[in-house]
């Protein structure tokens, strides 16, 4: 299977650990993902949280350019490109005359983009369509029951209308992952706020929510915690690693994205994954269950 | 030509706000036919009628064109206007300028000119209306109630005390229905049982009343006065008539099952009795969970029997019943704990709904009456109660008030104290509904003598930590989110409708509204019919409502039915489609797309034969018909073909 991907500028900087791992577990599952070229940051949240159409034209032009791949279906790894790309679509869609505006603004480009012709997945639905057995029949490490906290944090199933599964209790990343020899934890923050780009003017804000959601995820057993956005990730594993040198009881879990386990279990090198990035190191768990 | 007088009201401003009244009336003076125009305020007033009677009276009309609301709120009224002044009521039509005129238009001139055209079609309908003569059918005074809930049990009583014969119909083996689940009941908290199992006693006894329990209508046809009912009695493993209802089987069965009565806290046997005071005292088994029926080993039941009643038949029976009328009180359900995530989606023991926690208050519930949890028995020392749970939330759940839950939280809170002095009861509340006669009062007594603890605002989410519920919420007045460690906690889940409303209601052909609550034929004046003539609503099947709500809905539903009945003929409607039988061929298309088996091809005759009370006048026969020979009384095809003329101005 072939699709567009479109990275998105953290997953070629501070989240490079998300691409490397994603792209090579897809290999390994027989799934082509294809860079966009020439593309352009997704625009980011802000684009959503203004009425103002310039700040819908970055994600537009994003969708331009996947239309002019030839391929309708666009691939995102981040929850934060998912989510604004995934919304500027519906949003043009849905205001014909804004639409219009758009397009007339954007009098360079070649194509214009109406709405539905892109149909924006995310990486999670992704290898939630593979069919389970050929997924179980990837997997040649064994987790040994690897406990896991199973993170969507917001993007990923809100607002409803975007939403990936049930927006209250998502279970995409359970599924993917007992079928891949994991046992999920009971963990009711896993849709809780990581408090997003607070952490640059209210840091205490978003420390609290860390200290919450890892408390909660520990107490419940997991041995680590796993996500699937690049924000969560810096703040989960950053603020941990300030709120442990704080108060040394703080027991810290490391973080990792889901695909950077199951690269893992499906026989990724597991050197692929650049663990410098970590600031909670994940190598120890990941040692102790015989997966490096 | 035909004298016909044309009314116009002004229903308050409702029309004349949008429709200019005296333009219009300017406009049609002069329109062909009119001999009289008139307008006034409130046209279905006593002064408004005695206009309508003296101008026929008057003037010699032959037509009347009633300019007002719909048809469906007043035809009926003017009807026995023009009737009491000696004109055939057929003669009497409708423009609806209102509903489908001044209520869906802002704009005064485009409003009025539209409220013209409806008229002057309608007009062109009068002129060639003909008299027409009910059609006298006789009644069966016989009714049929189904379900079997207080509103069900009431309706029957009233019924079958009026003197006429009531098959009551319920599915579940026992009568009773919700409220046979309650523990106390507000605001007087008299115990629930104790009211209802007198009345369900009194059901069983009553000469007038045969009860078919464990059974479900499958089939429904035939009309008002005279329908035909096809019942399934559902397969028992036993036969009824035989036994006794000692109960012997269901203490020596030894199949172990969650009890549905208990809200699944207490165990039942595979052959059972749903509570100790069914009614009629008689065991079903469970043919799904019954070893006997699943391995051909065990059969305890039958060994101990001693009347030898238990044959594992799973034969189901059909019967046939006829009845004059039919009473829909199919009740409710409430909205399941497994499809809110929010609140752990069923997977937290100690989060429970309402009617679990009436089990857990009742006196001959699980815990015999003490407040204790389903995890681990233990007495709950902080309690949350939450309203509003997926009512009154039209972008996630349902969007209309459950109308209940306000005041049963209340009462649950207040119980809970009753019991548990030391514990402290915590309410979350959208806005308390308390109104009803003493529910205020019930409310502050909560509040101030019982200590219970309101807070104003929404839970977001509960979860479960060590031994105790966390409820994350938000307290609205003090603009504060709030987080409670709670033992347990009890939600007050939205009331919906029961399940397999909406096959019911399809073999009934009455409408449910878009949550599937039953429709009723006008929301202020005919509160307890469908739009189906002969069949009536009661209880919580139309809407949410509490006990004293339903039992007077009841009683206005077994009243209307003994008003039917005390009729010596029943008149059908004469707006038929008959056969010219000069013209039919007797082709038989329209035996095919009548939807009430009224007609039939004689073949001798070559002709087709009308049933005229089946006939409901719904006109697909005359749109099938070839040759033009099934023509509807009053809807002719020159009467539609000189209305739309009129509609795009080429009457006249
Ligand atoms: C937790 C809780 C507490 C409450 N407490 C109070 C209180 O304290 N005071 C008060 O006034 N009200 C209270 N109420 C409201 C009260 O329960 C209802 O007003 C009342 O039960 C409505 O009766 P009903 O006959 O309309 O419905 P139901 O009690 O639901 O009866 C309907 C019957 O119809 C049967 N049925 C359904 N479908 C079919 C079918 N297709 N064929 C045959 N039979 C069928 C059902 O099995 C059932 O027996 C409470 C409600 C709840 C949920
Ligand atoms: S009755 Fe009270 S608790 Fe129930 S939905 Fe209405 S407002 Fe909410």
């Amino acid at each position: 299977m072939e699709i567009s991907y479109y990275p998105g500028c953290t997953l070629k900087t501070k989240a490079i650990n998300f691409e490397t791992s994603a792209l090579a577990l897809l290999e390994k599952l027989d799934v082509k993902a294809i860079e966009l070229k020439d593309w352009n940051c997704c625009g980011v949240m802000f684009s959503q949280s203004q009425d103002n159409l310039m700040k819908q034209l970055a994600p537009i032009r994003t969708l331009i350019r996947a239309k002019e791949s030839g391929r309708d279906r666009l691939l995102t790894l981040c929850s934060m490109c998912y989510n604004t790309l995934k919304r500027s679509a519906l949003f043009i869609q849905e205001n014909e005359d804004k639409r219009d505006k758009i397009n007339d603004f954007m009098d360079l480009e070649e194509t214009e983009y109406f709405g539905n012709e892109i149909e924006v997945v995310n990486i999670l639905t992704l290898l939630d369509e593979i069919d389970k057995d050929k997924l179980k029949a990837s997997i040649v490490k064994d987790a040994k029951d690897l406990k896991v906290a199973t993170y969507y944090g917001c993007l990923l199933t809100r607002p409803k209308e975007v939403a990936i599964d049930n927006v209250e209790d998502p279970q995409i990343m359970e599924n993917l992952l007992e079928a891949a020899g994991c046992k999920p934890v009971y963990f009711p923050f896993k849709t809780e706020c990581c408090a997003s780009f607070q952490v640059v003017s209210r840091k205490d804000i978003a420390r609290e929510r860390t200290r919450k959601i890892v408390d909660s995820a520990r107490k419940n057993g997991a041995e680590m915690i796993l996500l699937a956005c690049p924000l969560c990730e810096y703040n989960l594993d950053k603020l941990q690693k300030e709120l442990h040198e704080e108060d040394s009881t703080f027991e810290t879990l490391p973080v990792l994205y889901v695909t950077q386990l199951l690269a893992i279990l499906a026989g990724v090198d597991p050197e692929i994954n650049d663990y410098s990035k970590h600031y909670i190191d994940p190598r120890p768990v990941l040692e102790r269950k015989g997966l490096l | 030509m035909k004298k016909i007088g044309v009314f116009l009201c002004h229903c308050g401003i409702n029309i004349s706000a949008t429709v200019d009244i005296e333009k219009a009336m300017e406009a049609l003076k002069d329109y062909p036919g009119v001999a009289h125009i008139e307008d006034y305020k409130y046209m279905c007033s006593d002064p408004g009628q005695q206009l309508i009677k003296k101008k026929i009276k008057d003037l010699g009309l032959d037509g009347v064109v009633v300019c007002a609301c719909s048809p469906t709120l007043h035809e009926n009224t003017f009807r026995l206007t023009v009737k009491a002044a000696g004109m055939n009521e057929y003669k009497m039509e409708m423009a609806n300028i209102r509903e489908q005129c001044s209520w869906v238009h802002k704009d005064k001139t485009v409003a009025t000119e539209k409220a013209i055209k409806i008229i002057k079609s309608v007009i062109e309908k009068a002129r060639l209306d003909e008299a027409l003569d009910p059609i006298e059918v006789d009644i069966t005074r016989k009714a049929m109630v189904i379900g079997a809930g207080v509103a069900g049990i009431q309706t029957a009583l009233n019924i079958a005390n009026s003197g006429y014969e009531v098959i009551l119909v319920e599915r579940e083996p026992s009568i009773g229905g919700k409220m046979a689940q309650l523990s106390e009941t507000f605001p007087t908290l008299d115990c629930s049982q104790c009211i209802l199992t007198p009345k369900m006693v009194e059901v069983s006894n009553h000469p007038k009343i045969k009860l078919m329990t464990y059974s479900e209508v499958v089939d429904v046809s035939g009309f008002v006065g005279n329908f035909k009912v096809k019942v399934k009695r559902k397969a028992t493993g036993l036969d009824w008539d035989v036994c006794n209802g000692c109960g012997l089987c269901t203490e020596k069965c030894p199949k172990k099952l969650p009890s549905e009565f208990d809200q699944g806290l207490g165990e039942r046997k595979a052959i059972y009795r749903p509570f100790p005071q069914a009614v009629p005292n008689r065991v079903v088994i469970d043919f799904e969970n019954c070893t006997y029926m699943q391995s051909g080993k065990c059969g305890i039941c039958q060994k101990v029997c001693p009347v030898k009643a238990i044959d594992f038949d799973k034969e189901d029976k059909f019967v046939e019943e006829e009845v004059g009328a039919i009473i829909c009180a199919t009740g409710f359900e409430t909205y399941s704990v497994k499809d809110i995530p929010e609140f752990g989606g069923g997977k937290l023991p100690d989060v429970v709904d309402g009617l679990t926690f009436e089990r857990i208050l009742s006196a001959s519930g699980p815990t015999g009456g003490e407040v204790r949890r389903p995890s681990d028995g233990k007495v709950p020392k902080d309690i949350v109660f939450l309203e509003c749970v997926c009512s009154r939330d039209p972008e996630h759940y349902l969007p209309y008030c459950s109308k209940v839950c306000c005041m049963y939280t209340v009462k649950h809170a207040m119980l809970y104290k009753h019991r548990v002095h030391d514990g402290q009861p915590y309410v979350f509340y959208m806005d308390m509904r308390t109104g009803g006669k003493g529910y205020e009062e019930f409310y502050q007594r909560a509040a101030e003598e019982d200590k219970v603890v309101f807070i104003r605002g929404k839970v977001s989410k509960l979860y479960q930590d060590d031994d105790k519920i966390v409820v994350c919420g938000v307290d609205t007045l003090s603009n504060e989110t709030i987080e409670i460690r709670a033992d347990m906690v009890v939600l007050a889940t939205a009331i919906v409708p029961s399940k397999g409303i909406r096959e019911l209601t399809k073999l009934l052909k009455i409408q449910i509204d878009q949550h599937g609550f039953l429709s009723e034929a006008h929301p202020k004046l005919r509160p307890v019919e469908s739009l189906t003539a002969g069949v009536y609503l009661a209880g919580c099947a139309q809407s949410p409502r509490d006990i004293p709500d339903t039992v007077s809905q009841a009683s206005g539903a077994a009243s209307m039915v003994c008003t039917l009945f005390a009729n010596e003929k029943l008149k059908h409607e004469p707006i038929i489609v008959g056969v010219n039988e000069d013209i039919c061929s007797g082709c038989g298309i329209c035996t095919v797309v009548c939807p009430y088996d009224a007609r039939k091809t004689n073949l001798e005759k070559k002709l087709v034969e009308v049933n005229e009370v089946l006939c409901e006048g719904c006109g697909a026969c005359a749109a099938a018909c070839p040759s033009g020979a099934a023509q509807q009384n009053n809807y002719t095809d020159n009467q539609i073909n000189a209305m739309i003329k009129a509609i795009l101005g080429k009457g006249g």
